[in-house]
């Protein structure tokens, strides 16, 4: 019998911690079939986040260092350049990259580090117990923004992906969302593009991901996958938003 | 060490030169004054000999750079001055956690706060009781010359690496911009193998390095891990230097600049026929606080000599036998003391005996 489906070996048999309708599942799976299409999974050393994904070290088969929070991109930017034969990759999650991380992950967008970032934006604070993040949309209740995200004394949600596009730095800049088959797949092909530029050192790759926190949201699953295309894609439009088709660091 | 040619160099430059020597190809570092002779040193040098610089956004990132580099097993170093070394507080707890050896300069300034830049060590107590978060040390030099600040960055490269923590080599704005002869070391460093590095999982299972460490128990027995070998560098690494203690009735304790002033005073002293030495203490961390505690059986008075307001006084209490006394003479805020006035507080507390 031939298989037709089966769990990428960059990704091991734990069981996941992850709360039940997740996305981390989801996004971990799709970086990990990246790394088994490259062939890269024994010379890629990840990044892990402070954020429910600081554990990630369990689920994957390569190396994973973590860093304090918000710092993954330094980090990965003093791997790369001491070592530019290995993949590094970083996973962040909202508040790591788009809050305390901010000034990392612009810097390294800017500098054309030729490592790959993956961001997770599920628009809450995850770990630390549903807290408001940079993502979270306006009027959206939180632990911090009981009365919802408010833009009078919160500001605006930060839409990554379109700041880091304007970046001279940045070779691949593109949003998705997990919410329906397509979409997955269409995650999947721009995770896969990310390492590919990575590989054949084009520079600076990114894409953001609209995944969902039903423990946090206080929704089901079910409901969790409709508010994505309900309230979050139309805030965070989806697409590919730069892809540079030569490195030009160089 | 060598028979090289004495040369004439800048306190910042010997680090950089001191770096290189160590193998250190990877510098990641942000612009503060009054060290910003490092980074442009390694900007001019690194890239000549296949090495790295990065001029990173913020001595946060610099730090976490350095985090990186250093999980490859590749030597790597940042610098910075007093408020830039707050930043790294974050980074320099992650990777003594982390067990990540790291080569860290502070080229001292005056504060709190932004201070000024002149010389300081009002940051001892940052530098050798932890700084950041959590039960840590790092492994603490205190050079008192230009000479010292070259053997102290290669020695600080070869401890960090041997006991995988990170090493800060506590220099101040005096020592980083007066030029020295110094002669540099002829033979080559060795550098340890590192099996514990990230390398890319080939043939070997996936390693992690992490000092999130949630299971019960787990947590403590790494601190008691750590502790044990903050013991064994305690055993093994105390380094200080010492004149004419030997029939000394007051010894002057002072480390780096404050103790080049105090052999000044102390020497005049002498020559006026007080019994006075000099302790200086070379690692603040380990603290060769068995030593005082040796002589203390002695000599019953001592007199510390800081450019600050009393910080490493504390540690000398704290080791000489309880019928000694401490006295203290400082200037803080970027005041130099002056080797008169170091020899008046010697000739005052001489006669208080």
């Amino acid at each position: 019998m031939k298989p037709v489906f089966s769990k990428p070996k960059a990704l091991n048999d734990a069981v996941m911690h992850y709360c039940p309708g997740c996305g981390h599942g989801v996004v971990h799976r799709l970086v990990g079939e990246a790394l088994d299409h490259f062939d890269i999974l024994d010379r890629t050393v990840g990044v892990a986040p402070v954020g429910c994904a600081v554990l990630m070290y369990d689920y994957f088969n390569c190396d994973i260092i973590e860093a304090p929070h918000g710092r993954p991109p330094a980090v990965a930017t003093g791997m790369k350049r001491s070592r530019p034969d290995l993949i590094i990759f970083a996973y962040q999650g909202d508040g790591d990259l788009a809050s305390i991380g901010l000034a990392e992950i612009v810097h390294a967008a800017n500098r054309g580090e030729n490592v790959t970032v993956i961001f997770v934006n599920n628009t809450v604070y995850g770990m630390t117990g549903g807290q408001m993040a940079p993502t979270t949309l306006l009027g959206q209740q939180t632990t911090t923004s009981p009365y919802g995200r408010n833009l009078n004394t919160d500001g605006y949600p930060i839409r990554m992906a379109e700041m880091l596009a304007t970046l001279e730095g940045t070779s691949y800049v593109a949003r998705h969302a997990i919410d329906t088959p397509a979409n997955i797949l269409r995650a999947r092909k721009s995770i896969f593009r990310a390492f590919e530029m990575q590989v054949k050192d084009m520079g600076f790759s990114f894409v953001e991901l609209l995944t969902t926190c039903p423990t946090n949201w206080g929704m089901s699953s079910r409901e969790s996958i409709r508010r994505i295309k309900e309230e979050l894609i139309p805030y965070f439009p989806l697409g590919v938003f730069k892809e540079k088709e030569v490195a030009d660091y160089i | 060490m060598s028979s090289g040619k004495r040369i004439l160099v800048k306190g910042n430059d010997a680090i950089g030169m001191g770096a290189i020597k160590a193998g250190c190809r990877f510098y990641f570092g942000y612009p503060i004054t009054p060290q910003n002779e490092i980074p442009e040193f390694m900007s001019r040098e690194l890239p000549k000999i296949g090495g790295e610089f990065v001029q990173a956004e913020s001595e946060l990132a610099s730090i976490n750079m350095v985090l990186g580099a250093s999980a490859l097993g590749v030597r790597s170093m940042t610098s910075s001055s007093s408020p830039g070394i707050s930043l790294m507080q974050e980074g320099l707890s992650y990777m003594a956690g982390q067990e990540l050896p790291a080569v860290v300069i502070n080229v001292v300034r005056c504060g709190p706060g932004l201070g000024g830049i002149a010389a300081s060590q009002g940051d001892y107590f940052q530098a050798v009781k932890g700084g950041g978060h959590g039960d840590y040390h790092l492994i603490v030099l205190a050079p008192a010359s230009v000479q010292e600040m070259y053997d102290h960055t290669i020695l600080a490269f070869d401890l960090a690496d041997r006991y995988r923590n990170p090493a800060m080599v506590l220099a101040d704005a005096i020592l980083g911009q007066m030029q020295e002869p110094i002669v540099e070391r002829e033979e080559e460093v060795q550098e340890p193998r590192k099996p514990w590095a990230l390398t890319g999982a080939k043939g070997r299972p996936a390693r992690h390095i992490k000092s999130l460490l949630l299971k019960e128990g787990e947590l403590e027995s790494h601190n008691r891990l750590l502790q044990e070998k903050y013991r064994e560098v305690q055993k093994h690494e105390i380094r200080y230097n010492e004149l004419e203690v030997e029939d000394a009735e007051l010894v002057v304790a002072a480390f780096g600049t404050s103790a080049r002033i105090a052999r000044t005073a102390v020497s005049k002293a002498r020559s006026e026929g007080l019994k006075v030495g000099l302790f200086r203490p070379v690692t603040l961390f380990p603290f060769p606080g068995e030593r005082l505690r040796v002589l203390s059986a002695r000599v019953k008075n001592f007199l510390v000599v800081e450019m600050n307001t009393g910080q490493m006084v504390e540690d000398v209490r704290l080791n000489v036998s309880g019928d000694a006394s401490v006295f203290f003479y400082g200037r803080p805020g970027g005041a130099i003391p002056t080797p008169m006035e170091v020899y008046e507080r010697i000739v005052k507390h001489y006669k208080e005996q």
